[in-house]
């Protein structure tokens, strides 16, 4: 392996509950993940669950690697030039960064919102949320109308947009265009929906809808958060796993995490002495 | 309030640097006018309707148009647009979605840039070797040829630009949605980008619209009409140097009229080109 891998491995740090009884309740395993951009190494050792319907929340101070990791979680790291990922990642008995697996498969399986709601421009509501099935080439009208009507009532959205379909995207608000994202990735009907501190620029009514969402999301996805916010972390979510400088220091239930960390690290971070 | 004299020298300095930069701007605004209303004056008294439907007259007989100097034009235009537009906008969509900052990526622009100083009689003289003499002739096809090469690096500069402006995040949504690259680019980039991409493209047409040098080469000229692709033709630019250094004062007038179509074209072209410029296709 290349030199930047470090000769004697860290020492494992994180804490881990014992992990759930069968592997049927796992939705996506990270072992061992490491990540760089270039020679900058910021991902060390990962090592994750993510239970199946359930939120799992990622807390860290800025620049700890939430973003990077969560990225990783559905290839989409690698597209940074020069950016390299190594480690396994299991979602249905498969490594996605596995031998021959095409990144562009697993982005259909486990789709992604991102910090700033980014709808496509040119197009639609209705043609946004029907863009990912659209563009991989469905062409039945009634499969797409019933995809854009079901992601648009799974993101709360609906009764909001229902008619004014043919209007742009770009032309809602910012939390509905954050909305029409959620959408627009639950079309495709993904396995897991991953989300990146999808609330920082929204105002806190829309923050409440979207949190809200995530608590009916749950029922029919695997959904990974990343949160600058510990009150949202605690709010939303039933995992939460704490980052720091690019290692997981501990990983547990929320309410655990929150109440009873086991590190002092995160106990500095979450009764905020740091970060 | 004190005088302090610093800040007045500041103030000093602050109107001396407006006076200065905006005479400047008022000199090249005036520079423009000045040269439309010179045209205008001298061309509007020969501009009738014969002279964009009929053939030049023979030498000492006055009248006749320039008929098929507009039409060589066109087409000398259009076969430049075939030549210019898919090479210098697939290069640009390369450099801004597939070379980025690598290093071939590096090159061409480098290449582009320099293919963009060379002087356009170099062009005209590499179309002659390259297309007048296998074919014994010149010819609209040679002369759009050399129009279509001197396009090429303008129009892979603006693409790129026009499609760096677009923000990643679009492309990472896309990509996210499990969606191949290139689609991502011809049904999302692109799209988002149309209008600079075709203003870019027009801009870049006003440009060689009146490129004379390399059209000497190739195009030549033409008193008659120009059938097919395959013989010399007459072109607004060429006219007007031709007609410019006769000693007929009726060809003199015509020369002006030329040009003043000429110009007309142009600011035409470049106004369309503006009005198409995005409103709000960049949209973050
Ligand atoms: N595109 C990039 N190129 C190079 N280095 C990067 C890039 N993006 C992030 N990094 C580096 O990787 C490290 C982790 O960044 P990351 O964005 O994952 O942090 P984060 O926890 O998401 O922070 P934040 O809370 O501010 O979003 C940081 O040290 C950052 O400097
Ligand atoms: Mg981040």
């Amino acid at each position: 392996m290349s030199s930047i891998v470090p000769s004697v491995k860290p020492p494992r740090l994180a804490v881990r509950e014992a992990p759930p009884a069968d592997a049927s309740s796992v939705a996506m395993a990270v072992d061992r993940l490491n990540a760089w951009f270039a020679e900058n190494h910021v991902l060390r050792d990962i090592s994750i669950t993510f239970p199946k319907q359930q939120v799992t929340a990622l807390i860290g101070p800025s620049g700890c690697g939430k973003s990077t990791l969560i990225r990783c979680l559905n290839r989409m790291h690698e597209v940074v030039a020069g950016a390299r990922v190594k480690g396994e990642i299991w979602v249905d008995g498969m490594n996605i960064y596995g031998e021959g697996v095409d990144p562009v498969q697993v982005r259909r399986k486990i789709g992604m919102v991102f910090q700033k709601p980014n709808p496509f421009p040119t197009m639609s509501i209705y043609d946004n949320v029907a863009a990912g099935l659209k563009l991989n080439g469905v062409r039945n009208v009634s499969v797409l109308d019933e995809a854009v009507e079901r992601g648009l009532r799974q993101a709360a959205l609906w009764e909001e947009v229902k008619d004014k379909l043919k209007e742009p995207g770009t032309g809602l608000s910012g939390g509905q265009q954050q909305r029409l994202c959620i959408a627009r990735a639950l079309a495709v009907k993904p396995e897991i929906l991953l989300l990146d501190e999808p609330c920082s620029a929204l105002d806190p009514i829309a923050t409440a809808k979207i949190e809200e969402l995530l608590h009916e999301l749950k029922t029919q996805y695997t959904v990974g958060i990343v949160t600058h916010n510990m009150q949202q972390a605690a709010r939303v979510s039933s995992f939460t796993g704490f980052l720091l400088l690019g290692e997981l220091i501990e990983f547990g239930t929320t309410d655990r995490l929150f109440t009873n960390p086991s590190d002092p690290r995160t106990e500095a971070y979450i009764t905020g002495r740091f970060g | 309030m004190v005088r302090d004299p610093l800040m007045a020298r500041r103030n000093w300095a602050n109107r001396l640097a407006l006076a200065s930069t905006g005479l400047c701007a008022l000199v090249t605004v005036s520079v423009l006018f000045f040269l439309l209303g010179y045209i205008a004056v001298n061309g509007i008294g020969a501009l009738n309707w014969a002279f964009f439907t009929q053939l030049p007259k023979p030498v000492g007989e006055p009248g006749g148009g320039m008929a098929n100097a507009i039409v060589g034009t066109g087409k000398l235009l259009f076969l430049a647009s075939l030549i210019g537009v898919p090479i210098g906008f697939f290069g640009g969509v390369y450099l801004a979605e597939f070379g980025r900052n690598g290093k071939i990526a590096f090159w061409v622009r480098y290449a582009t840039d320099v293919l963009n100083g060379v002087p356009s009689i170099v062009i005209g003289i590499f179309a002659y070797v390259l297309v007048v003499l296998p074919m014994k002739s010149f010819s609209t096809l040679a002369g759009g040829f050399a129009l279509g090469i001197m396009m090429i690096p303008i129009a892979v500069r603006t693409t790129e630009e026009f499609l760096k402006l677009i923000p990643a995040s679009i492309r990472e949504a896309a990509d996210a949605l499990g969606v191949q690259r290139w689609k991502t680019i011809l049904f999302v980039v692109i799209p988002a980008a149309f209008r600079g991409l075709l203003t870019g493209i027009l801009l870049d047409l006003a440009r060689v619209a009146g490129e004379t040098a390399p059209l000497l080469f190739t195009a030549l000229n033409n008193r008659v009409w120009s059938h097919g692709w395959m013989e010399p033709t007459a072109s607004l630019p060429v006219m007007i140097y031709t007609y410019a250094i006769a000693p007929y004062e009726d060809w003199h007038r015509q020369a002006w009229a030329a040009a003043l179509v000429l110009m007309l074209l142009v600011l035409v072209v470049n106004g369309g080109a503006r009005m198409v410029l995005p409103r709000r296709s960049v949209v973050v």
